[in-house]
């Protein structure tokens, strides 16, 4: 069963979404990594704007392939994520409601995505020419100079996710396994 | 003695950049869609469908399985009775640069590991080279993505550790590593040598098909070992849980000093790639 969802991520979405959910996510979401957490992070240390607006908004960790001509973009599929931790909750704070990535993620975001009632979504990893057919449109919006990593505006349709961590910091990694090895027996 | 100029091996370097990038090798397509048929459990079925399905589009598509198309480590094997006319390390790094320009490609390298700008052609090379008998150049392209790389450690274990000492550190390694490799994944072992050669055996254990085992009985039925226990940790694909956390453990191994017992553990994700071409 998938549950199909639109940006923005609303507080009132994110508390109806629960861990190990299929989502198709479509509408406007943004990439960011690495370079670009730390830059975001150091205009908000300085009281400064963003160059985006992350109410009720989505990042995701990608920094894609080159497009091919005739391409969207290219291959986009997800980062691991334990990297933005440092950078995640100063965003969250913000009003940011969702992450796309991979992998673990902190005690301190977890405790930031509970406080801000905010989703961590699996893309699956390595699968990036299969994601990036669900990417309609790409515009680079800042930090062109990072190349992949620059933040990229993406429209997506029905952009394939699993809710990893949900708002009360269920974790799929935790329950997965435990189901599994509880099958095993 | 046998000619080859310097330009040879930038094309055939340009070439298997590409093509490494666009199209897993066989051997690991067969070992993703044989797991898929064992796997018990419902999440990781569909999501070894998943990846299977990615792969296929990358394959018809010419386009990466992954956007993290990698550094470029790339193995020469020159026969020592070949001469190259013009500068070898030139040559490879230029073959970098147009496979990963020209093949649209994600420039991921950056020159300073403190200050990080982007090099924006994916150069310099991860470069070995070795000398061999004979008159041909064997060239090996594996880009290798980070995701999993940064989840690789090498331990200087005591020889009183022993065998036992080897397998728990292999345990560990893919124990913490949890999700964040990109599970299933290949272990590429080096047991022995020196602190850095280790860490060299196991990126070459990388280079093996995952449907191989070691030469050498002893070290073969430690891989299957290995596999059935890293597989019983429960990870599965994408960590979502499942008995497919690994497609195969990989083990290499070399002499090594009376006082010590390097070993060092390679982690790739899925998407383990190489291309090889003869010259």
């Amino acid at each position: 069963m998938e549950k199909r969802i639109t940006t923005p991520l609303t507080a009132e979405v994110t508390k109806d979404l629960h861990v190990g959910d299929n989502v198709l996510l479509t509408g406007v979401i943004y990439t960011g990594r690495d370079a670009a957490h730390k830059r975001l992070v150091e205009l908000l240390e300085q009281g400064k704007e963003l160059p985006v607006d992350l109410t009720d908004g989505i990042i995701y960790y990608v920094g894609p392939a080159p497009a091919q001509p005739g391409q969207v973009i290219g291959s986009a599929g997800p980062t691991t994520s334990y990297r933005m931790d440092a950078y995640a909750p100063a965003l969250l704070d913000l009003g940011l409601k969702g992450m796309i990535g991979k992998g673990k993620r902190s005690a301190e975001v977890v405790e930031s995505m509970k406080k801000n009632d905010a989703i961590y979504f699996g893309a699956i990893g390595g699968c990036g020419a299969l994601l990036a057919k669900c990417i309609k449109k790409a515009e680079i919006v800042a930090y062109e100079d990072l190349g992949a990593e620059a933040i990229r505006r993406l429209e997506v349709e029905d952009l394939p996710l699993t809710v990893i961590i949900d708002s009360e910091g269920n974790n799929q990694y935790e329950l997965g396994r435990k189901e599994f090895l509880a099958m095993e027996k | 003695m046998k000619e080859i100029k310097a330009e040879q091996i930038t094309q055939v370097v340009r070439d298997l950049c590409i093509e490494a990038n666009c199209h897993l090798p066989k051997d690991v397509q067969e070992a993703i869609t044989t797991c898929k048929a064992c796997e018990p459990f419902p999440i990781a079925q569909t999501i070894l469908g998943k990846i299977e399905e990615n792969f296929n589009i990358a394959d018809q598509d010419n386009v990466p399985i992954c956007q993290d198309t990698g550094l470029a480590c790339v193995f020469l094997e020159i026969g020592q009775d070949v001469h190259i006319e013009g500068d070898l390390k030139s040559a490879v790094n230029e073959g970098v640069r147009r496979g990963y320009v020209e093949g649209y490609l994600r420039k991921s390298c950056v020159k300073d590991p403190i200050d990080r700008v982007n090099t924006g052609d994916n150069t310099p090379a991860v470069l070995y080279v070795d000398i061999v008998p004979g008159d041909e150049v064997h060239i090996t392209v594996a880009p290798k993505g980070f995701g999993s790389e940064n989840m690789s450690q090498i331990k200087m274990l005591k020889p009183s550790d022993g065998l036992q000492g080897v397998k728990d550190f292999i345990v560990k390694v893919v124990e913490e590593a949890g999700p964040n490799p990109c599970p299933p994944i290949v272990v590429g072992v080096g047991i022995g040598g020196t602190f850095d050669k280790a860490a060299y055996l196991a990126k070459k254990a990388l280079m093996r098909p995952v449907d191989e085992r070691n030469a050498n009985p002893f070290y073969a039925d430690l891989e299957k070992e290995m596999l059935e226990k890293v597989n019983a940790l429960g990870i599965g694909p994408q960590g979502f849980g499942g008995q497919t956390t690994a497609l195969a453990v990989n083990i290499e191994t070399l002499p090594t000093h009376i006082a010590g017992l390097p070993c060092a553990v390679n982690i790739n994700c899925h998407v383990t790639r190489h291309k090889s071409a003869v010259l």
